[in-house]
């Protein structure tokens, strides 16, 4: 019997020949992620501390302050403050701070790698599937337990096999790619499973829109979004500075899925996901509606491609008065190659107002949070409600092209109108 | 002991962890943020909610971000049991982890808020006396129930931190 992606990488990290989908495994898990909002602080350094508990292998820890920086108050700074001397005391080399989210920095300073079993405490960690990892969100507690024990039990999960065909056109981006699967697929349609992303339509996408896919599988509930390790892959993985090679996993041919999904790249138009459900999808085209603030941002829609399209859309334009439009790029590095390439130059000179890198407005937190009434287009990853501050707050996610072209209009506009 | 039984707070779909916890609490202790609970859509649920009452929600609880405040907010208020048509993953995994009961009912669209309910968790029954009506709920998994039994997965960690403390 062939075995998924899913299978491999979990009967590796389980020490089996051969899993399938529903067993439950104990895996050994290569790399754990902790946040400063979710990470120490909940849980995690009391009950150590109370049980006597050692870290199984802090080399395999990876510690990043993101949610809470730059800290708006003395709460936050005091979050911070605490990840980073817990940090310090267990021994845990792999700490970052202040240089954007945690999942672009997992991926960008080569923690996450193709075939390992990743966990983390930020429900996102599955965007390390862009680069091949079997990686998944969970819980504080349960990450106290991946501490101690360096394993964690899983259920095996199903496979969605999601086959994108065809070139995306002018002005559509991952994000939609991403945003009409979750439409089909529903918010809840892939709890417990995988969803495997393949096809010439992902094939063509650079690695930093991969992870703008491969970060919403989670919008569907599922545990896991992969990709096949190929040749942009490898490409990326050593301009980051990994040289090893890695072994090709992909799905045998006979592998089980639950279903299989076929879409076409090429007759696809910007989606976007009307407020309160990330599933609330509709082409650009048939959605109306004023905005008050445009987000360019965040470890789905902040990447070097973001900001580029952003600033492509933007060239020559203004935005609209009465409306801002925030740009924080995903990480330092991102920040730093779009200043050198005059990216920020651009934006900027369009009206942007740049800000660090930070998760800040896409959950509220800061730097961008909106009120009662107001309505934000956003290249980040979840509409809920009351997500980006006000409960009487609306947000609408769109491609980070979509986003800029509604900075310029003041409505939610067809990025396709600017190019 | 198998047999619980209470008042119900009734929820719909998609009740989210934004909507459990905000974010924006999230910087206070849980005994401050846990007033909060429910707040985007109830503002109620944090100060009236009394000990023993039973959430009830319906498909798809607890979908979004992993943050455990979620669940910590909950057990604060004294929720020890959560019945639901479906839950997000990692939802689920956090409450059984923090030692609260989880139980999937296919029905609970038929439970309204405040109605008493009485739920056989080893048989697999929850009965509606208010409404009369009875409804079947799922078994819960042997792998689950064991971390259920033990009160959670802290006091499991104990024990394993026990075995693995002189090696």
């Amino acid at each position: 019997m062939g075995m998924t992606m899913s299978e491999k990488i979990l009967a590796h990290a389980a020490g089996l020949a051969q899993v399938e989908a529903g067993q439950i495994v104990m895996a050994k898990v290569d790399k754990a992620m902790m946040d400063d909002l979710l990470g120490p602080r909940v849980e995690i350094a009391e009950q150590m501390e109370r049980m006597g508990a050692k870290i199984w292998d802090a080399n395999k820890v990876v510690i990043i302050s993101d949610h809470y920086t730059p800290p708006a108050n003395a709460a936050q700074a005091d979050i911070v403050k605490f990840t980073r001397e817990w940090a310090k005391e267990k021994g845990i080399e792999n700490y970052y701070e202040y240089i954007g989210p945690c999942h672009q920095i997992m991926i960008e300073k080569g923690h996450a790698l193709p075939g390992e079993v990743i966990v983390g405490t930020d429900s996102h960690s599955c965007s390390y599937g862009a680069v091949g990892s079997f990686a998944t969100g969970i819980g504080s507690t349960e990450m106290l337990g991946v501490l101690m024990m360096g394993e964690i039990w899983l259920k095996v999960p199903e496979t969605i096999r999601v086959e994108w065909s065809g070139k995306l056109n002018a002005g559509v981006m991952a994000k939609d790619i991403s945003l009409r699967t979750i439409k089909q697929i529903g918010h809840a349609g892939a709890t417990y499973q995988t969803v495997e992303y393949v096809g010439s339509g992902i094939s063509a996408l650079p690695m930093d829109e991969r992870i703008c896919i491969a970060n919403m599988a989670v919008e569907m509930g599922a545990k896991a979004g992969l990709m096949e390790y190929d040749e942009e892959t490898a490409a990326y993985l050593r301009s980051i500075g990994v040289e090893k090679e890695f072994t090709r996993i992909s799905s045998d041919p006979d592998a089980k899925y639950s279903s299989v999904l076929q879409f076409d790249a090429s007759t696809l138009v910007p989606q976007i996901a009307c407020p309160h459900e990330v599933d609330n999808v509709f082409d650009v085209t048939d959605v109306k509606s004023k905005i008050d603030q445009a987000y360019v941002g965040s470890c789905t829609g902040g990447r070097y491609t973001d900001l580029k399209m952003a600033a492509q859309i933007l060239k020559g334009h203004k935005v609209a008065s009465g409306v801002r439009l925030l740009v924080s790029p995903a990480s330092s590095a991102v920040y730093e190659r779009c200043l050198r390439e005059g990216i920020l130059g651009d934006l900027a000179a369009a009206g942007a107002i740049i800000l660090p890198a930070t998760c800040g407005a896409c959950l509220g937190l800061h730097s961008g949070t909106i009120g009662e009434g107001e309505v934000c287009i956003s290249s980040t990853n979840r509409n809920f409600i009351g997500r980006m501050g006000s409960k009487k707050s609306f947000v609408y996610l769109g491609s980070p092209a979509a986003a800029a072209a509604s900075a310029i209009t003041g409505q939610i506009t067809d990025p396709r109108e600017f190019l | 002991m198998s047999i619980i039984e209470g008042k119900v707070w009734k929820y719909g779909d998609n009740i989210n962890t934004d909507i459990i916890s905000p974010a924006i609490y999230m910087e206070r202790s849980v005994a401050e943020a846990a007033k909060y609970t429910m707040s985007p859509i109830d503002e109620t649920f944090g100060t009236e909610y009394k000990p023993g009452d039973i959430f009830v929600a319906e498909r798809n609880l607890g979908s979004g971000s992993s943050r455990e405040t979620a669940p910590l907010v909950l057990k604060e208020l004294g929720v020890k049991t959560i019945v639901a048509k479906s839950y997000a993953r990692i939802f689920y995994r956090n409450c059984i982890n923090v030692g609260i009961l989880t139980i999937e009912c296919a029905e609970t669209d038929k439970i309204h808020k405040d109605d008493v309910i009485s739920i056989d968790y080893e048989k697999g029954i929850i009965i509606n006396k208010t409404r009369g009506e009875q409804y079947a709920a799922q078994p819960i998994p042997p792998h689950i129930a064991k971390l259920v039994n033990l009160g959670g997965l802290i006091p499991y960690l104990e024990n394993w931190q026990k075995e693995h403390a002189d090696k």
